[in-house]
């Protein structure tokens, strides 16, 4: 009992003498202008909101200043393993193409960077062998 | 130097209004064209009748064909150019896809070998206990 009270005297000794430490390290880097990031892992960025921990993005939603919640978008074909995007495949190019036959944005389907630009190639190459529309009838 | 055998698609689309055979007719034409320019038919698929996304010489719908063939790229430029002066034909589009193929083969290969690594890191990580299920 005795010894497990010591160790966690010790480690929290430890912990306060590790945390005076790091803003620290962060006064200098604040007087330097571009470059708290190495160092402002810890307590935050100076002028940063308290209430991010670690202001690292993309956490658990709380203390961040958006209120609502909103689904973490994935890229389908990372999601699903899907490697070819073929202009053959009408059915799942059609998922990306909007009702006037417009190639929906990345920021709206969330499909990664890398997929995006296959999947425009092919929905293009679909357009020009009539299999999507260029511009759909109103 | 020689000429670089590449894969390619090419896909056509025939008018829809014309009699069964002389559609047949049409496609033997186009295969016959890439045999002399130089171009080996590796596969024909008929895709069978589409409605086109959009109206293609007032033709509302059409007839998909895909061949797969193999050949130089001059070679390939001159079926184009004889797709292109073939009547029946209203449409038509060439892929290469070797290269696609190629990178899809790398991908299988890495995702096999990761599926083949996790199961044995699995058993090292949880001891003896898997392995007799799995022996």
């Amino acid at each position: 009992m005795a010894d497990e009270e010591k160790k966690e005297v010790t480690t929290s000794s430890e912990a306060p003498s590790a945390t005076p430490a790091a803003p620290a390290a962060t006064t200098p880097a604040a007087h330097a202008g571009p470059g708290p990031r190495p160092y402002g892992r810890g307590p935050g960025g100076p002028g940063r909101r308290p209430g991010g921990p670690g202001g690292r993005p993309g956490g658990r939603g709380e203390g961040g200043p958006r209120k609502f919640f909103r689904r973490k978008k994935v890229c389908k074909f990372c999601v699903e393993k899907i490697d070819s995007i073929n202009y053959k495949d009408v059915r799942l190019l059609g998922q990306f193409v909007a009702e006037r036959g417009k190639i929906v944005p990345r920021r709206l389907t969330g499909v990664c960077t890398p997929h995006q630009r296959r999947l425009t190639a092919a929905i293009k190459q679909a357009r020009n062998i009539a299999l999507l529309p260029f511009a759909a009838r109103y | 130097m020689p000429q670089q055998q590449r894969t390619y698609e090419v896909m056509f689309i025939v008018r829809p209004d014309l009699p069964e055979e002389e559609t047949d007719r049409v496609i033997s034409t186009v295969e016959s064209n890439a045999t002399t320019a130089g171009i080996t038919v590796k596969n024909v698929e008929r895709m069978g009748k589409r409605r086109l996304a959009y109206k293609v010489r007032k033709f509302q719908d059409g007839l998909y064909v895909l061949l797969t063939v193999e050949g130089p790229g001059s070679a390939l430029a001159e079926l184009e150019r004889r797709l292109r002066v073939t009547e029946p034909v209203i449409k038509y589009i060439s892929v290469r896809i070797d290269e696609e193929q190629k990178r899809l083969a790398k991908v299988k290969k890495i995702r096999d070998s990761k599926v083949r690594q996790r199961p044995q890191t699995a058993e090292t990580a949880a001891g003896s206990e898997p392995a007799p299920a799995t022996a």
